[in-house]
Parts: structure tokens; C-alpha cells; sequence
């Protein structure tokens, strides 16, 4: 199967690992990973500021860079979702764009890619991937077949870790709130990392952490998918 | 004051923080408890949806034919186009009935006009009959919830507050004790008062019956027992046919209070010489909601029903409370609401009162979309230039940099070399996010600079 990566532009600049990793996991199910050097942003901040014209100008780009892709992954479920559900409205066209863990369990029905991770882990579904795109279970199903992993539950896992886009800078002190909860659930877990499908959850959530040096890690799940342990 | 400062100081209020975490967790457990008996939830949803949209997409018509229902059953209807001449109504017709007080169901209508000041303002007084709303009433407090108006109240807050306005001593702080309390205190004003108002749930075109749902049975002492019934309804409650209700009324109650039925259901039709009040008005009010149904999108937030569901999942709702959202509709419902009957004139800042988690829209019975709304409200903000001082200028230079290839590689190549991102600098002072949080260092390889050297 060939896929075009859509990396989205917060992880190519701040998270480059897990673009590699996403690369190497695709690859390990079978995947041949093109990526449109055109690409760069889809436009998610400027449509959920309130900013459509520009964020219709990003829209028609990244469509320009990733057409003919038969399919395309990425590592954000919020990029996927905002492709999905606002590109039809936007320039009245989506591109055919899956998450990376709902791509391999849902269209290529792999749900072991031959992990080790020797970590105990919670996972927290972001909102995006959980409500929007409905993935389900497919990122615990990946997880579950990680090797030596210790998957702990994390309690009102389902709940909003308060980032929301600039919704972080423009309510702060109730991001900050929903945060703190968050973060104490994460603790209640005793889990080495918390990960996730969006790097901008869990750079929030990794941001209080380690503010706090709450002694527990953040990262992406394309990393754990990844680590051969 | 702007959601974000309200919310911070609201925030601070420790007490109010576990009041609302208890309060909104039980009516979740309960609400999701009852849903899940339900095995056509979804389909459930998709027909209240299809029968509100039904009566809004043909509202001038309904309204007509509510208006000529109403008149034949002998009630009389009013209309009117705004707070000021929806109060005017209802005074006057007050102050012809005599008696100088009047009772209450519990109304969000009423409270949106600011019908009890109104009354007070000559010389009449509004006795709220709602247990929460007297709660609210007797603290000089506002309402929190649309439907828990006091869930900002614990047990023993309410029982020193009984102790302190209703002349009770040694009141013990179980909820049978306080409502026996204010029962005791509301059935002298039920069989004195000759003047009810209420709101209205629903408003049935075909027939001209109003219906109000409640749960401790004053509102029905108040639809029933006075000579004459003043009913203020939004435009947006009439539905087309009796059976709609059929509909209605469970989805309410299951997404409302987490009850298979709500207790009380009272339903009348104009008046019956010799049984129940002897006069009925209807006062129908516009107060914005002509302006909401021209938006295309924005007009779902008339489907609303305020079963207030999206309050009680709300992360956002469940931190700061209702006051917060300075608006007579909080929470999800409120922020797509408020801004939208005000002409997107105020609650500029209730929009971005949310992080999009769409947990409203799921629990929503008529599936108002609501974090497409908000999005769509945030646009509207934007055109109607009332966002922050600056923003649009960043935003447009952020999509210039954003629309190649080749300056977006510079940024990031700016980033690299420790200079903030433009999206950093631009949104809002880095000290808004770094207050509580760290910000990771960018690393030394941007993803596509790894992809150039090793893969292409």
C-alpha cells in the first residue's frame, strides 16, 4: 500500500520523532511513505479562531500537495478530524486522510506491529480522535499487543485535558484547571508515560508535568508503536 | 466582564469547584444510566431534531396557527418583539388582575426579559415557587444551571440561608427537612396568590395546549390554582403536532434530570369555565430569535429544549459554573445562545468559552452541533471586528507564512535558532501559556529536514 504522510506542522517542528516514527511503523505494516514536500500547515488554528478565508487558502494547498494519494496518515488525530470534517465546507473537498492508528486497524487490519515497550502506560483519548473521528478502541488494540507493556487505566479518561488550540492561551486558567485534573488522574495511574494520538494534548499535558516535575513522561503512540524495546 | 476573567476569579472559589464536580457527576451517572436503556437513543435524537426543525423552518406559520388554537380555547396571545415590551405585556396584565404579587414556575424565558425586577419596579412581587429558584431568590443570588439554578449551593449553604431569611432555627441539613421547610413557607402563597406566570417547555400549533414539565409539583399549583395564568414563551417552543410530544417529552426527561419521566407534566388549553384559572395569556417573544433563525447554522440553538445535558458533560462548565458565562444561558448552550440573541452584539468572548471537546453535541437530544456553531460564532466575532486588538493582522500574516512551502521552512528555521514561532507570538503573550506549563525546546531537526537527508 502506498500512503502519503501528512505529518501536520506542529509535529514536524517540534515533534520530529514522531514523524519517524510514524515512518517506521507504516513501513513495518507494509506501507510504502511518500511525503509532499509542499505540504505544511491544514489550517486547524485559523479556522478554529475564527479565520475561514485564511484557513480555506491553507486548505487548497495542502489538498495541491497531497493529490493522488490514494491515501493519506497522519499523526494528528485534530489535522485528520479538521481535514475531514471542515475541508467539505471549506472548498467542498476532503482529502481520503486516516489517523495512523485507525488507518492500520481499521483500513489495513494490522493491530500488532511488533512493539516492545517494557513501560507502564495510561493512554488518553484525545478529544478529536474520540468524537470526532471515532476511532474507537484502535489505539488500544495496537497497545495491547505491545510487548512487556503495562496498559493501566486512566479514570474519566474520556474528559477534555483542557488544551483546545488557542483556547490554552485565551482561557488559561481554565485550561489550566481541566489540566490539573488531568494530570491528577494521570498520577492516580502510577503509569511511567501517559501517550496519546495528538502531540498538542500532550504537549499541554507534558507542559503542566513537567512543570509540576511530576515524574511521568509524555509521548506520541506512533513512538511506543515504534520502540523495539 | 470577558469569559476568561470571570472564569479565573470563579475558579478560585474552592467550594464552588466541589459543588459543581458532585452535582454535574451525579446527573451524568444518571443521564447516561437512563440513556443506555434506550435502544433506539440515536433514532430517538435524529426525530426530536426532525420535528423542531420541522416547527422552526415553518415558524411564522405555526405561530399563526398557535395564535388562532390559543384564541378559539379562549386564551388570548401577545406578542412581542423584545424584553421591554414582553414585561410591559405581562405587568399590565398584572397589575389589572390585582393583588400586587404574583407566583412562578420556573421559567428561563422569564429570567432572560428580567420579568421579576420589572414587576418590582411597580410595586409587584414575583415568589418564585421552583425549590432552587426560591434558593436563588431568598440568597439575592443568580441562577447557575438552566435546570439546577442552585447547583451552585450545597446543603448547608441553603440551610443557613433558610435560617437566616425564612425565620427557621436548628434546621438540619437533610434535603427532606429543606424542602419541608420551603414547602411550608410556598403552599400560603399557593392558595393566596391569584396571579401565575409561567414559561413554557412546549406550545402546540395543532391544538393550542402548552405544556411545562417540573418535578415537585409547583408548577402545577401555579398553573392551576390562580384566577388568571400569564405564560411568556420563546418563539422557538412551538412544535407542530400534539403527538410531538410523544417525542419530546421522554428525550427530555432522560437527557434532563436522568429520569425515564419527569414527575410532573401539566398541559392545558386555553380555558375551562369552572376549572382553573378563569383568564389565559400567552405572551409570545421574539427578543432575538428572528435574527438566530436567519443563520443558517446558528439556527440550530433554537432547537434547544434546556434539558441541560451539554452543561453537565461540559469540562468547561463543570470548573467555572454558570455565573462565570454572565448570561442567563450557560455552559455549551449559552455560549452558541447568548451571543446569537444579542445580535452577536455582546458575549463576544462566550464563543471562545469552550475547547471544542464536542462532549455537548453527543449528549445533545436535538444534535445541535454545537463546536461547529461555536467555530462558525468565532468567525462571526472576528467579521464583526471584536476580536482582540491585533489578532487578525497576526492571524492573516501566520496564513502568509503558512502558504509556502519556502517561508514556512524559514519560520522554522527562526525557531530552531530559539526565536518564538510567529503562531507563538502572534495568539496571545507566551506568558499565557508558560504561567503553568513548560514549553519543550525545539529540537535540532525539523521531521522534513530528517525526511531530505536519509529518505528522499
Amino acid at each position: 500500500v502506498r500512503v502519503a504522510l501528512f505529518i501536520a506542522c506542529f509535529n514536524d517542528t517540534f515533534f520530529p520523532d514522531t514523524g519517524r516514527a510514524t515512518v517506521e511503523v507504516l513501513e513495518r505494516a507494509g506501507c510504502t511513505v511518500d511525503f509532499p514536500e509542499e505540504q505544511t500547515c491544514c489550517g486547524q488554528l485559523h479556522i478554529n479562531t475564527g479565520y475561514p478565508r485564511e484557513a480555506a487558502r491553507l486548505a487548497r494547498i495542502q489538498l495541491r500537495a497531497l493529490a493522488g494519494a490514494e491515501a493519506i496518515v497522519t499523526p494528528s488525530a485534530s489535522c485528520a478530524a479538521t481535514m475531514r470534517e471542515h475541508y467539505p465546507g471549506l472548498v467542498g473537498e476532503s482529502p481520503p486522510v486516516h489517523e495512523l492508528c485507525s488507518f492500520l486497524v481499521d483500513v489495513l487490519g494490522v493491530e500488532d506491529v511488533g512493539a516492545r515497550f517494557p513501560h507502564s502506560v495510561a493512554y488518553h483519548p484525545t478529544c478529536h480522535s474520540l468524537r470526532t473521528l471515532r476511532i474507537g478502541d484502535a489505539p488500544l488494540r495496537l497497545l495491547g499487543n505491545v510487548r512487556d507493556i503495562e496498559l493501566i487505566e486512566l479514570p474519566d479518561a474520556e474528559t477534555c485535558c483542557g488544551f483546545g488550540g488557542t483556547f490554552s492561551v485565551k482561557n488559561p486558567d481554565t485550561s489550566t484547571a481541566m489540566l490539573a485534573d488531568k494530570i491528577r488522574r494521570i498520577g492516580e495511574t502510577g503509569a511511567e508515560v501517559c501517550t496519546a494520538v495528538d502531540n498538542s494534548c500532550l504537549m499541554h499535558i507534558g507542559g503542566g508535568i513537567s512543570r509540576l516535575r511530576a515524574g511521568v513522561r509524555t509521548m506520541h503512540l506512533a513512538e511506543i508503536l515504534a520502540a523495539r524495546g | 466582564m470577558s469569559f476568561p476573567n470571570a472564569a479565573a476569579i470563579a475558579l478560585r472559589d474552592t467550594q464552588l469547584r466541589h459543588n459543581l464536580a458532585r452535582a454535574t457527576g451525579t446527573i451524568r451517572a444518571r443521564r447516561a444510566a437512563v440513556v443506555a436503556e434506550v435502544d433506539d437513543w440515536e433514532a430517538q435524537r435524529d426525530e426530536a431534531a426532525r420535528i423542531k426543525d420541522s416547527a422552526l423552518l415553518d415558524l411564522d406559520r405555526q405561530l399563526e396557527r398557535l395564535e388562532r388554537t390559543v384564541s378559539a380555547a379562549g386564551g388570548c396571545v401577545h406578542w412581542a418583539r423584545d424584553a421591554a415590551e414582553a414585561n410591559a405585556t405581562v405587568v399590565k396584565l398584572a397589575a389589572d388582575a390585582g393583588g400586587g404579587e404574583v407566583i412562578k414556575v420556573k421559567s428561563m424565558v422569564t429570567e432572560e426579559i428580567g420579568l421579576n425586577s420589572a414587576l418590582a419596579a411597580v410595586g409587584i412581587t414575583a415568589h418564585e415557587t421552583d425549590l432552587a429558584e426560591l434558593i436563588v431568590q431568598l440568597g439575592e443570588d443568580r441562577p447557575s444551571h438552566i435546570l439546577v439554578p442552585a447547583i451552585h449551593r450545597n446543603r448547608t449553604e441553603i440551610r443557613d440561608l433558610f435560617e437566616a431569611k425564612l425565620g427557621e432555627s436548628e434546621l438540619s441539613t437533610e434535603p427532606s427537612a429543606l424542602t419541608a421547610t420551603a414547602r411550608r413557607y410556598l403552599r400560603e402563597r399557593f392558595l393566596r396568590v391569584g396571579v401565575g406566570v409561567s414559561g413554557a417547555n412546549f406550545a402546540v400549533a395543532e391544538t393550542g395546549t402548552i405544556c411545562v414539565v417540573e418535578s415537585e409539583g409547583n408548577g402545577r399549583m401555579c398553573t392551576t390554582l390562580p384566577h388568571t395564568l400569564i405564560t411568556v414563551m420563546g418563539i422557538e417552543k412551538v412544535i407542530p403536532r400534539l403527538t410531538d410530544l410523544g417525542t419530546m417529552l421522554p428525550i427530555l426527561a432522560r437527557s434532563s434530570t436522568g429520569e425515564r419521566m419527569n414527575p410532573y407534566t401539566s398541559l392545558w388549553t386555553g380555558v375551562v369555565p369552572g376549572d382553573g384559572p378563569q383568564a389565559f395569556h400567552l405572551v409570545l417573544l421574539d427578543n432575538g430569535r428572528t435574527d438566530v433563525l436567519a443563520d443558517r447554522l446558528g439556527r440550530q440553538a433554537l432547537r434547544c429544549i434546556r434539558c441541560s445535558a451539554c452543561l453537565n458533560v461540559c469540562p468547561v462548565y463543570e470548573r467555572t459554573g454558570g455565573h462565570a458565562y454572565e448570561s442567563t444561558y450557560p455552559g455549551p448552550i449559552g455560549a452558541i445562545l447568548a451571543p446569537q440573541l444579542s445580535g452577536m452584539r455582546e458575549h463576544n468572548s462566550l464563543p471562545g468559552a469552550s475547547t471544542l471537546c464536542g462532549a455537548c453535541y453527543d449528549v445533545c437530544p436535538v444534535k445541535i452541533e454545537i463546536p461547529s456553531i461555536l467555530v462558525h460564532l468565532r468567525s462571526r466575532v472576528v467579521d464583526a471586528g471584536k476580536a482582540p486588538r491585533g489578532e487578525r493582522s497576526a492571524m492573516r500574516a501566520l496564513a502568509r507564512i503558512l502558504s509556502s512551502r519556502h517561508s514556512y521552512e524559514a519560520a522554522q528555521r527562526a525557531a530552531r535558532l530559539g526565536s518564538l514561532t510567529p503562531a507563538q507570538r502572534l495568539v496571545a503573550p507566551l506568558s499565557a501559556w508558560t504561567a503553568s506549563r513548560d514549553l519543550p525546546a525545539a529540537p535540532p531537526q525539523t521531521f522534513r529536514r530528517w525526511w531530505r537527508e536519509h529518505r528522499a
